[in-house]
């Protein structure tokens, strides 16, 4: 069955017609093109497709596009602004938070998720936030190392 | 150590300079390519472990509707594998089966739903047979054969003594000899694996991307199971998401999207799921390791002996190798005087186990820094202590003739002593607190690739155009540790010119050069040397024309931060746009190109199998690590890592903190969680949540160090980085268990199930022993 989603993918709105089964990172990746979210799994075990919806960090691989109904739908490639990395993907890159890349779209998005709910963790409640991200290069230390340097406090 | 000179560019922290793509989402992964001209791609793979095919009757799935193309393993009848002596692989079985999940058949359909939905109508007929999954089941007289031709299922058998071993133990004050179990693990790199293949029927060519970390392995693998002339296929390698071994050898998945886009006469993007990415395989295999040490009281090592059985799973795959360096890199880490090894790699029923980061060595490091630190505690001596007394004085060679030039062990003991405050804190910790250490190594670069042609190891070309950019060609690939930023970062310090003026272009078969491939760490060693070797030829080019340009000799030129100057003289200097329009002049684009060859002193003994673990450079590792143990639940939980590494020379200090905490963590993985599981051959771990490698909550801090012992054949000094703290964590966990709970184990994982069972055979035990007491007293 196709139905109608209505919804603001990175600033834009949209509206398609989709299919009712339709997964939300396979809405993003084929029908808008928006191929920085990343699929690493076979259904939510990794967070490499975390999207946020509505501000909230959700994995698209298992949510339907269906119930993003009127949403506000953020992607890794609306997190720069004007063509400058936002302040996490600046952090990421210049601390090596991310070595291959391919776990770095979801990782960004979950820390923004939580930054916008608490904009100075500490590293208890930053490991809690990107528990569900998993990440097998680096071991995680710089992505901590980023994120705090993000918030500015790089102590 | 080596002397250390100033450098500009290098031996600072540098972020990669392709990591605004990653950060942005901008970098494209194979699967990223996928476009509605793409046909999808689907295997069928094996149900059963081992059998006979009787039938395959794919006729109902070609006349499925948006089918284009049916293949079985009646369309490839070559082997393939990467080792030129070892093929015994297809890409889709065809007499026989012997894992499952192995391919069978292969479909190209307009979609996803109705390539799955062809896969069930493909009819499969397989005779089963009694299947071996264990190293005891594989290896009785009378199991059942996984390869006729090969007799007691011995993939490969090697023995080899160096030195006099049984004189090496007369002279031993303390001979011990244990026996460890390490499991089989997963490279479980993010991106699951995926190609995409197009062919053009009109001219018969083929263009190929993949995940590969070899693409030219890829390359010639086409070519020999399709029977194409090379020069009609051209390979790619885009952005990649990990590799850490899984993707040196070319894969079953990535012949056959190519076969299948033949076959459909199109374009096919092959996506395999996690579960198949689990099933390709290619990991470290569960190893046995027989160890047997001499000490004298002082602690040095007298002699040792070695027995290393792998289960290598159904095909050769990289088997040889793996159990080549197991023996190989017993060597080179201490001056051990006699080491005699026995080593048996065998075959069973479970997908091919490969190379995996520290491959080889990292089972056996295990055992050998478990029994070393035990007959130290026996014989009274600080961990440190003993590992002191056996340290190697470069340059040298070890007993199997391979070559050590750099060393800074020494350095790297001394970083983490001071670091963990070792001295001040160890044995005054509570219990189920514990601290322990471990040293380890590993290879820059194998001295002699697996395909041996003769030709250089390493080939980089430069191009300097007439908009003064530099465009750097290689053929190295980048899967995440950041070897494109390496090579720009040595072509601007050889240059002195600043790296914004330069472009690298990576891995695309019909502008690059060939490269052997990211694999053994060789590419900061061998393609690093090239870059460099690239840049002079390019600088001299520049001199020349600055010379010609300023009235001098080319002698007299200096050249820093991209003016070039007549040396002590007050005639006004060039720039740089300057001197490239007159080198411009003279003869248009510049293109040249450095290549680097392993000095053949470096390639190892002339014993069979010698090659095997040659390299120019030894990386050096120390660590320590500080745990506590929960004697309840068995939980083992890192509370802190120090780790130093001698990488020679730090060409990008934040790549190399990336890569020692990286490897580190990798090995926390394998000793504390991370462990394959078949039932009756089924992967039962084959996703990730039940194949548990460690989330952030449960990584600690790693303190890296960085040791610079500045290698004489080294790019600017520099060794590997990647590898070879690895092999040091599991036993350095295992020392800080026996810290914190005095109790000994012999396996790996350290699973809280197993640490339980091993605190209740130490209760156990201690209760009998006070029993005996009591009983005695009475």
């Amino acid at each position: 069955m196709k139905q109608i989603i209505s919804a603001t993918i990175n600033g834009t709105s949209c509206q398609d017609a989709i299919d009712d089964n339709l997964l939300l990172i396979d809405y993003l990746r084929k029908n808008k093109t928006l191929t920085g979210t990343k699929s690493g799994c076979d259904g939510g075990e990794c967070g490499a497709c975390t999207v946020l919806v509505n501000g909230q960090p959700r994995l698209s691989c298992i949510t339907l596009a269906a119930t993003c109904q009127n949403a506000e739908i953020e992607t890794i490639e609306g997190e720069s602004n004007n063509g400058r990395l936002s302040a996490l993907q600046r952090a990421f890159h210049e601390n090596l938070g991310t070595q291959c890349g391919f776990c770095t779209p979801g990782m960004i998005m979950a820390a923004s998720g939580l930054l916008r709910d608490n904009p100075n963790p500490n590293d208890g409640e930053i490991r809690a936030a990107l528990a569900g991200n998993l990440c097998r290069c680096t071991g995680y230390v710089k992505i901590i190392k980023s994120v705090r340097a993000a918030i500015g406090t790089s102590s | 150590m080596n002397k250390q000179v100033k450098h500009s560019t290098v031996g600072q922290p540098v972020p990669l300079i392709d990591g605004i793509e990653k950060v942005t989402g901008k970098a494209v992964y194979t699967a990223d390519l996928e476009s509605s001209a793409c046909l999808a791609g689907a295997i069928l793979r094996s149900s059963v472990s081992h059998g006979h095919i009787v039938d395959i009757d794919t006729s109902r799935a070609l006349g499925l509707k948006g089918v284009s193309a049916v293949i079985t393993g009646a369309d490839c009848a070559h082997t393939y594998g990467v080792i030129p002596i070892a093929m015994n692989e297809y890409p889709m079985a065809r007499d026989k089966v012997r894992y499952r999940g192995e391919p069978i058949a292969a479909v190209a359909a307009c979609d996803a739903a109705t390539a799955a939905l062809a896969l069930e109508l493909i009819e499969v007929e397989i005779e089963e047979l009694p299947a071996c999954y264990t190293i005891d089941e594989a290896s009785v007289s009378d199991a059942c054969l996984l390869h006729d031709d090969k007799p007691g299922n011995i993939e490969r058998k090697v023995q080899n003594e160096f030195g006099d071993v049984s004189a090496g133990f007369e002279l031993a004050d303390l001979v011990c000899e244990e026996t460890f179990d390490c499991a089989e693990v997963n490279h479980a790199q993010m991106e699951p694996h995926a190609a995409l293949a197009e062919y053009d029927a009109e001219r018969d060519r083929l263009t190929f991307h993949s995940v590969t970390q070899v693409p030219f392995y890829v390359h010639l693998t086409l070519a020999r199971c399709l029977e194409m002339d090379p020069s009609a296929i051209r390979v790619i390698k885009p952005f990649v998401g990990g590799g850490f071994g899984a993707r040196t050898e070319t894969l079953n998945f990535e012949i056959i999207t190519a076969l299948l886009a033949r076959a459909a006469c199109g374009k096919v993007m092959m996506r395999l799921s996690r579960e198949e990415s689990f099933i390709t395989h290619r990991g470290r295999p569960e190893t046995r390791v027989e160890l047997k040490l001499g000490l004298t009281k002082k602690g040095n090592i007298t002699a040792c002996q070695c027995r290393v059985i792998q289960r290598g799973g159904a095909y050769a795959g990289y088997g040889l190798v793996t159990i080549l360096y197991a023996g190989a890199l017993l060597h080179g880490l201490y001056d051990i005087p006699a080491v005699k090894y026995d080593g048996l790699r065998l075959y069973s029923n479970q997908p091919p186990c490969g190379a995996m980061r520290g491959h080889g060595t990292v089972d056996v490091r295990h055992g050998f820094e478990c029994l070393l630190d035990r007959m130290a505690r026996q014989l009274e001596l600080d961990p440190f202590e003993v590992r002191r007394a056996n340290l190697l004085t470069a340059p040298t060679r070890t007993a199997n003739e391979l070559l050590i030039n750099s060393y800074g062990l020494k350095q790297c003991l001394a970083k983490v002593e001071a670091a963990s405050n070792w001295q001040e804190r160890i044995g005054t910790l509570p219990h189920g607190r514990g601290l322990g250490m471990a040293c380890s190594h590993y290879v820059s670069g194998a001295a002699k690739p697996v395909h041996w042609t003769g030709e250089p190891h390493a080939v980089v070309s430069l191009k300097l155009d007439f908009d003064g950019s530099i465009t750097i060609f290689t053929g190295a690939s980048d899967i995440g540790q950041g070897s494109t930023t390496m090579v720009a970062l040595v072509a601007a310090e050889t240059l002195s010119i600043d790296m914004s003026r330069i472009r690298v272009v990576t891995n695309d078969s019909v502008i690059t050069p060939k490269d052997n491939g990211s694999y053994s760490s060789r590419v900061t060693f061998m393609v690093g040397n090239a870059a460099i070797e690239a840049a002079k030829a390019l600088r001299n080019v520049l001199i020349e024309a600055a010379a010609g340009k300023l009235d001098a000799e080319p002698q007299d030129i200096d050249c820093d931060g991209e003016v070039f100057s007549v040396r002590s003289s007050q005639q006004s200097a060039l720039s740089f746009a300057e001197v490239a329009q007159a080198a411009l002049a003279v003869d248009g684009t510049i293109a040249v190109k450095g290549t680097f060859t392993c000095p053949p002193e470096a390639q190892g003994g002339k014993h069979r199998g010698g090659a095997v673990g040659s390299t120019m450079g030894f990386s050096y590792a120390a660590q320590v690590v500080e745990v506590s143990v929960d004697v309840d639940t068995g939980l083992v939980t890192v509370e802190k890592v120090w780790a130093a590494l001698d990488c020679g020379f730090a060409l990008n200090r934040l790549a190399v903190e990336g890569q020692i905490e990286g490897s580190v963590w990798m090995g926390m993985g394998q000793a504390l969680s991370e462990e394959t599981s078949f039932t009756n051959g089924l992967p039962v771990h084959a996703n990730l949540l039940d194949y548990r490698f460690p989330t952030i909550v449960e990584s600690p801090d790693i303190e890296a160090h960085i040791v610079e012992s500045i290698d004489p054949l080294g790019p600017l000094g520099a060794k590997e980085a990647g590898e070879g703290a690895l092999s040091g964590f599991p036993p350095a966990l295992a020392n800080a268990v026996a810290n914190a709970i005095d109790i000994d184990v012999n396996f790996l994982p350290l699973t809280p199930d197993r640490i339980t069972d091993a605190l209740i055979k130490a209760r156990r035990a201690a209760n009998r022993q006070q029993r005996l007491k009591n009983r005695k007293a009475l």
